[in-house]
């Protein structure tokens, strides 16, 4: 193969890694979107709490001694999922179940100030500067001819794919099988009816934030491992482009936010390896803009009717 | 109290799993080496008292509610003097203001006067953007790009065809006026909350070209040495450039360089009442009426004939404008501007004000501009919580008074009681 081919062979990789993770965080837009029709603002600053507290896990399994590297990030993995599940449950408890049945702008005024205010409240605990942790999983594959370019997959981005491929999975079975999924969906279709058929919608509303929650959780776990830094300012501009993913997939569809995550992710890279990669934030934003434009439903969602 | 048991304590473990990792413990960077420690006692000591005291509230709540709703409600408007006697007293009090505005300057020292002059920076961006979400009921968070176009509008022009601030003002509102349009053409077709985030989007999409358009930008570092505005050509410093004159030589007074400082405020002080006046006058045309109707019930409107994206787009566009005039005397006070200036946070934070304010109310957003930049002054300790205040002032308003502190009154009848 060509030096082209393949070096574009290396971006798709990298661009699906960082697009599943994309992917993971816009279905707790795309959740929520479809039950309560807001936008929840302050979705990225959980996935930044969960950035924290995997770093904070990990650092301290380690000085306490536990060397086994699998337990230790099991173990980081469970803890960011139950404090950013809380933090989600307590995002929707304190500032968006007062407001429910509104006007549409104020829940969102409430989710910009509730970013702000945990972007701020993270800065003041633990500092604004860069936090950086060496690679704890290293290594990889290469292949490709090593005089022409070589491809390389880090076992780190494997371990990536796995985690989302399973996460994924595990929601999706949730949402088809389980009682608690069918009122999910029940919720998404008609909220109020299904309030009168005697399910409680306060807590499936809650559900869904929480499993928003753990699932940017678990993006949070992986980028700060992928990457190894990690500061109060990351969860902004990872929750815009989560939420582009979900809207180009179309909002309140679940397998649309998992497409829509690995398109962002794929064009992001290749804007990045032909252009300088300062513009792919300006490519991600464009791409968002054009889809509003001309396909406001996304590639996978349903129209919406308005209603007088 | 046995039912409010389990709920309380539930609450109170919420609580702790919320704060005891992330503050509890901290992450501390030493050269490459990361390292976690406990917080000291005190700052457990503060998890424990909050833990405590949600689980107390949680317990009491329903004695509490009653409590609280016995309470009589406060009503501030009964406490200002009669509608009539408002009415009369009005144009005496503007013009009161109005002088007050300006001998103020004269009487406190340079410093007092350039926070006065920031914080009216600030009431013009909120005045022009409650035009957009107050009036219109178009949530803008990109509204920092239009302040951006204009700061670097009169940026460019003074640095590459050298003209002077006063042409600048009308081409940066103007330019800023135009990128509204462009960009609101498209989008205000889009649902509500749709286009707050492209609007943020674009935001950032301005930003960043900015810091990356080096060789006319100048990038990350920004343009400095930008002129400062002139009094009919007279110009505000120690020595005259070639060709020009400055201030003092002209009255052939002692050069005072705080002289400077209250022109630079004096010039702010008319940009607002320019604003004020014609967002006034505005307000009461059909167009305005037509953003409040609009905003109320946009299906109404457009069964009553009213071409939504025609009113939307004109709203934008104008407050668009008056970003760009800010942006221009922001420039030009600054005399240095830098993308770093014209991030989201700006962008929030005149959200911030225009929430707090009450959406559409003037009075309120000009007292919550003064809030918004004078407190952090007052208390420095304060700067550091500044932003976690307004988060939360935010949320909080949105809870308990989403119409804001000091709500707009429209001119109304009531039928009295028999």
């Amino acid at each position: 193969m060509s030096e082209t081919s393949l070096y574009v062979l290396q971006q798709l990789i990298n661009g699906l890694t960082i697009g599943s993770t994309y992917a993971l965080i816009a279905i707790g837009y795309t959740m929520v979107y479809g039950i309560i029709g807001m936008i929840n603002f302050a979705h990225g600053e959980v996935y930044m709490i969960g950035s924290y507290t995997t770093f904070i896990a990990i650092i301290g399994l380690l000085t306490l001694g536990v060397s086994s590297l699998p337990i230790v990030l099991l173990l980081a993995l469970i803890t960011a999922i139950v404090i950013a599940s809380t933090y989600g449950y307590a995002i929707e408890r304190v500032a968006y179940r007062p407001l429910r049945g509104g006007p549409r702008l104020i829940p969102l005024i409430t989710a910009i100030g509730m970013s702000i205010f945990l972007q701020n409240y993270i800065r003041l605990a633990q500092g604004s500067r860069d936090m950086a942790m060496p690679a704890l999983v290293t290594g990889g594959i290469q292949f490709g001819d090593p005089a022409v370019f070589e491809v390389s997959i880090s076992w780190m981005q494997m371990i990536i794919w796995c985690v989302t491929l399973v996460s994924m999975t595990a929601l999706a079975l949730f949402i088809s099988r389980s009682r608690l999924g069918r009122a999910c969906r029940a919720c998404a279709q008609d909220l109020k009816m299904t309030n009168l058929l005697g399910i409680d919608t306060n807590r499936i509303i809650a559900l869904t934030f929480i499993i928003g929650a753990a699932l940017a959780a678990v993006a949070g776990v992986l980028l700060s491992l992928y990457y190894g830094t990690i500061n109060p300012y990351i969860g902004f501009m990872a929750g815009l482009k989560a939420f582009t993913a979900a809207v180009l997939g179309g909002i309140g569809s679940i397998p649309g936010a998992m497409l829509g995550g690995l398109i962002l992710g794929v064009t992001e890279a290749l804007t990045a390896a032909f252009f300088p990669s300062e513009y792919k934030d300006v490519v991600a934003f464009g791409l968002l803009v054009l889809i509003l434009l001309f396909r406001p439903t996304g590639l996978l969602g349903k129209p919406e009717v308005e209603k007088v | 109290m046995q039912r409010a048991l389990f709920p309380a304590l539930f609450a109170a473990g919420v609580t702790f799993l919320l704060t005891c990792l992330v503050i509890g413990v901290k992450l501390e960077q030493v050269g490459s080496e990361l390292t976690v420690t406990g917080a000291d006692p005190a700052t457990w000591g503060w998890i424990a008292t909050a833990v405590v005291i949600v689980f107390l509230v949680q317990l009491f709540q329903s004695p509490l509610g009653t409590l609280r709703r016995r309470l009589p409600a406060i009503e501030a408007h009964g406490l200002l003097p009669g509608h009539r006697l408002r009415e009369q007293l009005r144009p005496w009090l503007i013009a009161l203001v109005i002088v007050g505005l300006c001998v103020w300057p004269f009487m406190v020292s340079r410093g007092a006067v350039d926070l006065a002059t920031l914080t009216l920076i600030y009431v013009m961006l909120g005045l022009g953007l409650n035009i957009v979400v107050g009036f219109a009921g178009l949530l803008d968070l990109g509204y920092v790009a239009f302040y951006a176009v204009g700061a670097y509008t009169y940026a460019l022009l003074s640095e590459y065809f050298g003209l002077s601030f006063w042409v600048c003002l009308p081409l940066a509102g103007l330019l800023a006026a135009t990128f509204g349009c462009i960009l609101g053409f498209p989008v205000l077709r889009l649902r509500g909350d749709y286009l707050a985030i492209v609007t943020l989007g674009f935001g950032e999409i301005i930003r960043i070209l900015l810091n990356n358009w080096t060789n006319v930008t100048g990038g990350p570092n920004g343009i400095g040495g930008i002129d400062k505005p002139t009094l009919f050509g007279l110009e505000f410093s120690r020595r005259a450039s070639d060709g020009g004159e400055t201030f003092h030589q002209y009255f052939g007074i002692e050069y005072v360089s705080s002289h400077k400082v209250i022109f630079l405020y004096l010039v702010a002080v008319l940009l607002v009442l320019l604003t004020l006046y014609v967002i006034n006058r505005v307000q009461r045309m059909p167009i305005g009426r037509a953003w409040e109707a609009l905003r109320e019930d946009e299906i109404a409107c457009r069964s009553l004939g009213l071409n939504p994206t025609v009113i939307k787009l004109s709203a934008f566009t104008m407050g668009a404008a008056f970003a760009g005039f800010a942006g221009c005397f922001f420039a030009a006070r600054q005399g240095f501007i830098s993308p770093e200036s014209f991030t989201f946070i700006e962008s929030a934070i005149i959200l911030a004000i225009v929430v707090l304010g009450g959406m559409g109310s003037q009075l309120g957003i000009i007292m919550a501009a003064i809030a918004m930049t004078i407190l952090p002054e007052l208390a420095r300790e304060f700067q550091e919580y500044r932003m976690l205040m307004f988060g939360g002032v935010m949320v909080l308003m949105m809870l308990w008074r989403p119409q804001g502190l000091l709500p707009m009154k429209r001119p109304h009848l009531e039928l009295k009681n028999p």
